[in-house]
Formats: structure tokens, sequence, C-alpha cells
């Protein structure tokens, strides 16, 4: 039983949920294997080729699978699918855009967003917002899985000493062209990645006053996130949003600034160790879920709270 | 041009469902149930298209239960043209419901599907991409500008750091994320007339699709609850807690 594991990366570097969807793979059990394909991808191979519990790397590399077109990206996994029992992608944009394109081909469901393991055929996913925690078995032959990245803790970068096998990339299926992409430029951590992470809600009031995390996000050296509310309103971009539609996180420090906590937002960081609310409002369902909440105006525990660190 | 707008029969967001207590589901007896909202503004992207002459006619069609047929008049009176209903109590499970799309598909021959990118019952996100792969058609997911230009669509995509453009041939396949649009209300006049707007039912057995469930749910279990901490008087105390209590500051 082999196991592939399907890359996320940019061409130049390995994705860091890559390593969280091979821990995924061990739990599993069998040979893991990786599927880099990419256009000048080589260096992400060599990288893919150092991770831990990784026994072959299989590098795809050409000018259609570049953008990570979810067509090209597709038929190549379906090209290499033969022979491996699970084939494993993070639930992240690309993961869950080219995942049940493979499993509708292999005419196989695809189960989404696994958060345990219970067997090689039976897994544990959230449902309804993460308001219950479905296990589920498969009945058919090959397994197609997302990963909720946040859920297994990540193997190893180095040690292991993968053989990087070139195979012929798949031609381009001639049906979507990549036009442009608009990528926010930001030093700060990956907001899935963070160990600390700094949302802010409605209660913000403005794009202009959202601003007024960036010294604490600084401070603690946290990526920044929003609510859906924050977003909808334009105060901050939309890549931001963590929730049941957003992104999932789960850092050591989840700070929640103006946030409400309604049961989408709450769906996104639950899982988060440490949970600090600031809110006004004293009956804000945030804070049912944070270990330490302050009530008080955000506007002036902020600077205090820069200021105390 | 088309437009087919699959819409599905969820629990409503505003509630909060509970699990049962034999732990094999969700409670959704007597719960209000509503079109997913990913769909609404599947429909409502639709309706947008044939205002501006992009989209000639728009069909909703809805997989599931009898009362459905509910969601397909909700669909019909933001503006879609009539209404299909693949009736079955079975659990319908995304691949299943792929495949009935996919037949509806090969017999109106839409230029465009639009569909939501996720439902928020099951969170699976997957049937768009299924039923483009299955129709071998090129699929834009997570949709926040679309637009109709001659025999191609160009989609803004909300991706992982941003936003990312497509153009795809069509026929093609779109799911719908947040900032796509903001789906009308509804008005009585056109709830009435909705009424009247032609609704059909067909059966998966009439549509030769085999919709028996892949994955069997053997338990569905209360995620471990997250118990309220501690309201701190102050922001020395907060930061005191952090750094000692916590230790992860």
């Amino acid at each position: 039983m082999s196991i592939l594991v399907i890359a996320e990366h940019d061409n130049a570097r390995l994705g860091a949920a890559t390593r969280n969807v091979v821990a995924a793979a061990a739990a599993i059990g069998g040979e893991v294997h990786v599927l880099v394909a990419g256009g000048g991808a080589r260096a992400v191979a060599e990288e893919a080729a150092q991770v831990a519990s990784v026994s072959k790397v299989l590098l795809a590399d050409g000018p259609s699978l570049a953008e990570g077109l979810a067509e090209n990206l597709a038929a190549q996994v379906l090209a290499v699918a033969g022979g491996h029992s699970h084939i494993l992608f993070a639930a992240t944009a690309s993961g869950k855009n080219v995942a049940p394109r493979v499993a509708a081909r292999l005419d196989v469901a695809q189960i989404s967003d696994i958060v345990a393991v219970e067997s090689a055929d039976t897994f544990v996913r959230p449902i309804y917002a993460g308001n219950a925690l479905a296990t589920v078995q498969s009945a058919d032959a090959t397994q197609v899985i997302t990963v909720r990245t946040t859920a297994f803790d990540p193997v190893a970068a180095t040690g292991g000493s993968a053989a990087i096998e070139s195979i012929e990339a798949v031609a381009d299926a001639g049906k979507s062209r990549f036009e442009g992409r608009e990528l926010a430029k930001s030093d700060r951590p990956d907001l899935t990645a963070a160990t600390v992470v700094v949302s802010g809600g409605r209660g913000l009031g403005s794009a202009e006053n959202f601003k007024i995390l960036d010294p604490l996000a600084d401070k603690l050296g946290a990526a920044l996130g929003a609510s859906r509310a924050a977003v909808d309103a334009g105060y901050a971009p939309n890549d931001w949003q963590v929730g049941q539609t957003g992104k999932i996180v789960a850092p050591q420090l989840y700070v929640a600034v103006g946030i409400s906590g309604a049961i989408q937002h709450l769906a996104g960081m639950k899982d988060s160790k440490v949970i600090v609310a600031i809110n006004k409002d004293a009956e804000a369902p945030i804070f049912g879920v944070a270990d330490y909440g302050l009530v008080a105006d955000l506007f002036q525990a902020v600077p205090e709270l820069v200021q105390a660190l | 041009m088309k437009v087919l707008v699959p819409v599905k029969r969820v629990v409503d967001y505003n509630v909060k469902v509970r699990v049962k207590s034999d732990h094999t589901g969700v409670d959704i007896a007597n719960v209000k149930m509503s079109m997913n909202p990913f769909d609404e503004i599947a429909v409502e992207e639709a309706v947008r298209l044939k205002e501006k002459g992009a989209a000639t006619e728009i069909v909703a069609v809805s997989c599931g239960v009898a009362q459905c047929q509910e969601t397909l008049r909700t669909a019909m009176a933001i503006g879609a043209d009539r209404g299909i209903l693949v009736q079955s109590d079975a659990e319908l499970q995304p691949l299943a419901v792929a495949k009935l799309l996919k037949a509806l598909a090969d017999k109106e021959q839409p230029g465009l599907v639009i569909l939501g990118k996720q439902a928020i019952d099951d969170d699976a996100n997957q049937t768009g991409q299924m039923l483009a792969a299955l129709l071998d058609w090129p699929q834009a997911t997570n949709a926040s500008q679309v637009e109709v230009q001659g025999d191609r669509v160009q989609v803004t995509r909300e991706v992982d750091g941003g936003l990312e453009t497509l153009s795809l041939s069509l026929p093609a396949i779109i799911t719908t994320d947040l900032r796509l649009n903001e789906p009308r209300y509804v008005t009585l006049p056109n709830i009435m007339k909705a009424k009247k707007k032609p609704l059909e039912t067909v059966t998966p057995e009439a549509l030769g699709v085999d919709v028996a469930p892949r994955l069997k749910t053997l338990k569905v279990v209360e995620p471990p609850s997250r118990s309220a901490g501690v309201i701190v008087p102050d922001v020395a105390t907060l930061v005191d807690k952090l750094k000692n209590e916590a230790k992860v500051v």
C-alpha cells in the first residue's frame, strides 16, 4: 500500500502544509510518495525529498503545470494515481480545487477536511461548521482525501532522503487559461501556519481603524486575520477571513479583537490553544470560548497591550 | 446561453444543530431549512447575467426530498425561469449529485453551470469540481467576479493569499464565493410569480444514475467543547496571565 501526497508549492518552495499532509499519510501507514507537479519546480522536489517519512518524490515539470490549473493538475494526479491506495491533498484553495476532480474521474467519493485517521478506510471530519464530528468509512478502492492541516502536526522538514523520479508532464487541456494573480505581499507569517494570530472584527469600524492591529501583530510576530463581517465591510482583504468557509487556524495564541463570535467564525479558530478576546460587549459569544476575556474599548486596550508586551 | 444553477436545501445558517443522542447524525427535524447561502449567490449571479443579456434562460435544479420544491420556488422568485427537482429520499452524497447534474447537463446543454462553492451542512466543497470532471469542462471555483466575453468567461477567484484570474472556454463550471454578489431580497410579487413558473420532477432512476452512498457514517459526535475561561479586569492582568499562566508570549 502506498500513499500519494500532492505537494503544495509555488514552484520555488514547498508549502508548509505538505508536511502536515505527510503526517496524515504516516498516520494511515504505508509508503509515502509525494507528487510535485509544477513548472520549473525542481527545487520543490529537492525540498520534498528531504521531508521525513517520504520514500519517493515524483516530479512532473512542465508549462502546463506552472499555474496550478485544476484541469491539468487533476490530469497529472490521475496519470500517477494507479497503484496508490490513498491520494492526499491539503485542504487549501488548491487542494480543494483539484481533489474532487480526481475523485470523480476515479468514480470514488472524496473525503473532505479530515481531522483524524481511525483506520485505512475510516476518517473523522467536521460537518455543520464544526458543530459535529462525523466518522465516515469509505467503501471505495481508492481514498481521495483533503486534510485539515491544523489537525496534524507536521513531520520534520529534514531527515528524509527520498529518490526523485522525473515523470512526463501532461499536455495542456486547453480549456482554461491563467490570466493573472494578485497576491498580497506581506512580511507576516502565513495565516494558516502562524503560531500567533491577531484577528479583527466589525468592532474595528473601518479599514483605517483596522491598522491599529498592526503594531500588536508586529509585537507578537502574528499573522493578521478577520471575521467575515470585517471582510464583508471591506475592512480587511478576503483572504484574511477566518471561519467555516474561510481559513481554519489553530495557533498557540489567537487574539480576537472586536469580534462578536458567530458560530461560523468560531468554526475557524476554536481549536486554537489559547484564545484572548477583547470586546466592549460583555455578552459577546466570543467570551464563551475565550481563555482570557477583556471587556474593554479596543481602541484603548490594544495600544495599551502593545505597550505592556 | 442557458445557465443551470443547482440549489441545495440545508439547515438555515442561523440554526445551531444538535447531535442526536444515538450518534447517528444531527437532529434536523423541525428546524428551519433554507437555500444554501452560496447557492443563493449562484442564482443571483445567473440572474445578473440574464439582466446583462449574457444569459437567456436560467434553470434551477435541486436534488433531494419533495420539500426541495420550496428551495426551487425561492430560486424562481430570485429570477430563475424554471425548476427541475430530482426527487429522492436517499442520502445524496456529492458524487451522486454530480452524476445527477451531469445527466441533466447532457439533456439541457447549458453554457454555464453556477454552483455554490460549498454547502453549509456537509461542508464538502466537492460537487462543482466533480461535475466539471464528469463533463470534462473547465472550472473556476471560489469566484468573486464573473464576466462572460463571447465564447469565454473570465473569472476572478479567491485563493490562498489573494486573487487569481482565469479565462475559461464555454461551457464551463463556476462555483461562488461570498463576495461575488449580494443576493436581492425576494419580493412578494416575485414569490407569487414563481408559483406559476414550470417545475418538473424527475427521479435518479429515470436519469439512469446510481445514487448509492459511497461513504458510510459510522457515528456523529459533538466536538470537544471549549469552556469559557476568565474575564480579566485590565490589560496588565491579561499580559501577566499570557506570560506566566499560559506562557504563550
